[in-house]
């Protein structure tokens, strides 16, 4: 008895510090944002208490902010997933083992070095003294890449491949190679067992990468603001704009719920649907 | 697929290089070279202001793995003695606040403590003339939010893995439940603790839009880039990058070197 007490009184110990991070950095603060999303634009800028669905009514008037993420985001997701796909069943087949994990964390280690910086070579790269400048030496004068959605496109690719490949990488090391061996006796050629086999099975790593790209590009910020320069813009952007510049904070956590109910939504039917084949193709599998 | 391969390292690391390249430009502006130099190496460290920041951002990241590390090993461990609604409630609020974009957080957080403090400060400063307002501690709060759940999913992939035998045959040992603890479970899930910490250092030192909302007047490094290249005077800011951009590279073959040997132990120990 006393030993259960006891017992209990330890969970509790452990929990609770996570438990008031959770209450006043997350539930909390989320709360506040839904009931300044209700208010209205005190006149010196900042929130003043009110009950109206103006705000939310208005989110129309950043709509481009709204339809640029949603286009720019999946797509940028699934460019990402068309390169980083060759790149890890590369490593994952074709490098021996000795030299795989060495060249796995050289595809990762981007990642962990400055973003902004990162994508500051890229705005170096793609303005008007880097690849346009180059492209008019061969004679094709007047192309602007910088602060267009292929600006947008080409640096997520870049700063998302290190992070889509080794779930991908994962999944198709870990695919049982006498599956391909039965396949290839029963006669199919190479690139049938690659779209019957390797391809279905190495789904589920395809499905993390995405989420973690899609989730990371809907809230992004820095990469917008720098390759879009004001002209693409997203959600992000929006929001700093009306937090700091506009200081409309009543009209800016309307956006800001919205932005996590698309991303909750989307998530919901993408685990409902993608995740949910994957499971089912892996059950007809086994 | 070898040459898509080289390829795919080249668009990796070619703006890396850019980056390293012109932090030994002589020249002040970008795409420009002028000549071999080390004057932005001397310069960016004697600039008090690129220090001050520095020293900001490694205090905001080491405290904010430190406490993520312990805070994510205690709720992981806690974890794993409930069941029913409470782990549900833990494992929605671990998955929401990964999955709420740090924008969002930093907005919310800042919203969050600015109301708080201007119902809290009329009543600090009439009773002991002080007040609070946002400062390096609510940069390491907001970060440690996030971190404390990457770490906790960390720790509980490697305690779902772990041989549960091991606890029984310390336990038959007559190890008390504290050194069995300390002794059998502490050490096998320290490399993905180790793992942790290192994650939430670097997440909280390259951290730029949490950190923005929610400073107050501290620069961290970060911010102090980000400021630099809207100014679009950068070459300190360069030779800065270079210098973090290859300790980050050391820690990271560090953390892979332990990793692996912690595994070589662990199997050479079974």
């Amino acid at each position: 008895m006393n030993d259960a007490k006891h017992s209990r009184t330890l969970t509790a110990l452990l929990l609770a510090p996570a438990g008031v991070f959770f209450v006043f950095l997350l539930v909390l603060p989320l709360l506040v944002m839904l009931v300044y999303s209700f208010g209205v634009r005190a006149p010196e800028g900042g929130y003043q208490a009110a009950f109206t669905f103006d705000n939310y009514l208005n989110l129309p008037a950043r709509g481009k902010a709204f339809t640029n993420t949603l286009l720019l985001a999946p797509l940028a997701t699934a460019l990402t997933v068309l390169f980083a796909y060759p790149m890890a069943y590369f490593l994952a087949v074709k490098v021996s083992p000795r030299w795989r994990n060495a060249m796995l964390v050289l595809v990762v280690a981007p990642f962990w070095t400055s973003q902004l910086l990162r994508y500051y070579a890229w705005m170096m790269i793609l303005g008007s003294k880097g690849i346009p400048s180059w492209l008019e030496w061969i004679g094709i004068a007047d192309v602007r890449l910088l602060n267009t959605p292929y600006a947008v496109l080409i640096g997520a690719v870049y700063g998302f491949l290190p992070l889509m490949v080794p779930p991908i990488f994962v999944s198709l090391e870990k695919l049982d190679k006498r599956l391909l061996e039965a396949s290839a006796d029963l006669g199919s050629k190479p690139w049938q067992s690659f779209l019957q086999i390797t391809l279905p099975l190495s789904l589920p790593g395809v499905a993390t990468g995405s989420m973690l790209v899609f989730i990371l590009l809907m809230g992004d910020y820095i990469l917008p603001q720098f390759l879009g320069g004001g002209k693409v813009y997203f959600i992000g952007n929006a929001l700093v704009d009306l937090f700091l510049q506009s200081r409309n904070w009543p009209f800016g956590a309307a956006v800001s719920i919205a932005l996590v109910i698309i991303m909750f939504v989307t998530m919901y039917f993408y685990m409902r649907f993608v995740l949910g084949k994957t499971d089912q193709r892996r059950v007809a599998m086994v | 697929m070898r040459i898509y391969a080289t390829l795919v390292y080249l668009f990796l690391y070619f703006p890396i290089a850019l980056i390293v390249g012109f932090s030994f430009n002589a020249g002040k502006y970008a795409m420009d070279w002028q000549g071999f130099s080390l004057a932005w190496y001397s310069k960016a460290f004697s600039n008090p202001l690129i220090l001050q920041a520095l020293i900001t951002s490694l205090i905001i990241a080491g405290m904010t793995a430190l406490l993520s590390a312990i805070i994510g090993t205690m709720t992981a461990l806690g974890l794993e003695r409930v069941t029913g609604r409470t782990r549900t409630i833990f494992d929605a609020l671990i998955y929401i606040s990964i999955m709420v974009p740090g924008i969002v957080i930093g907005i919310s957080t800042l919203i969050a403590f600015v109301t708080l403090f201007n119902m809290v400060n009329p009543l600090l400063l009439s009773l002991w003339n002080i007040k609070i307002e946002m400062g390096i501690w609510t940069v390491i709060a907001a970060h440690v939010l996030f971190n404390l759940a990457v770490v906790c999913l960390l720790v509980r992939a490697r305690l779902t893995g772990m041989d549960r035998s091991l606890v029984e045959a310390s336990e038959d040992l007559y190890a008390t439940p504290m050194g069995t603890f300390r002794q059998v479970v502490l050490p096998l899930l320290m490399p993905s603790i180790l793992a942790g910490f290192l994650l939430s250092f670097t997440f909280s030192f390259e951290d730029f839009i949490i950190t923005f909302f929610v400073a107050g007047p501290n620069v961290t490094l970060p911010i102090y880039v980000f400021s630099s290249i809207r100014r679009g005077v950068t070459p300190e800011i360069n030779a800065v990058g270079t210098v973090v951009l290859l300790s980050s590279l050391l820690l990271l073959v560090i953390a892979q070197v332990i990793l692996q040997r912690s595994e070589k132990i662990a199997v050479a120990k079974s």
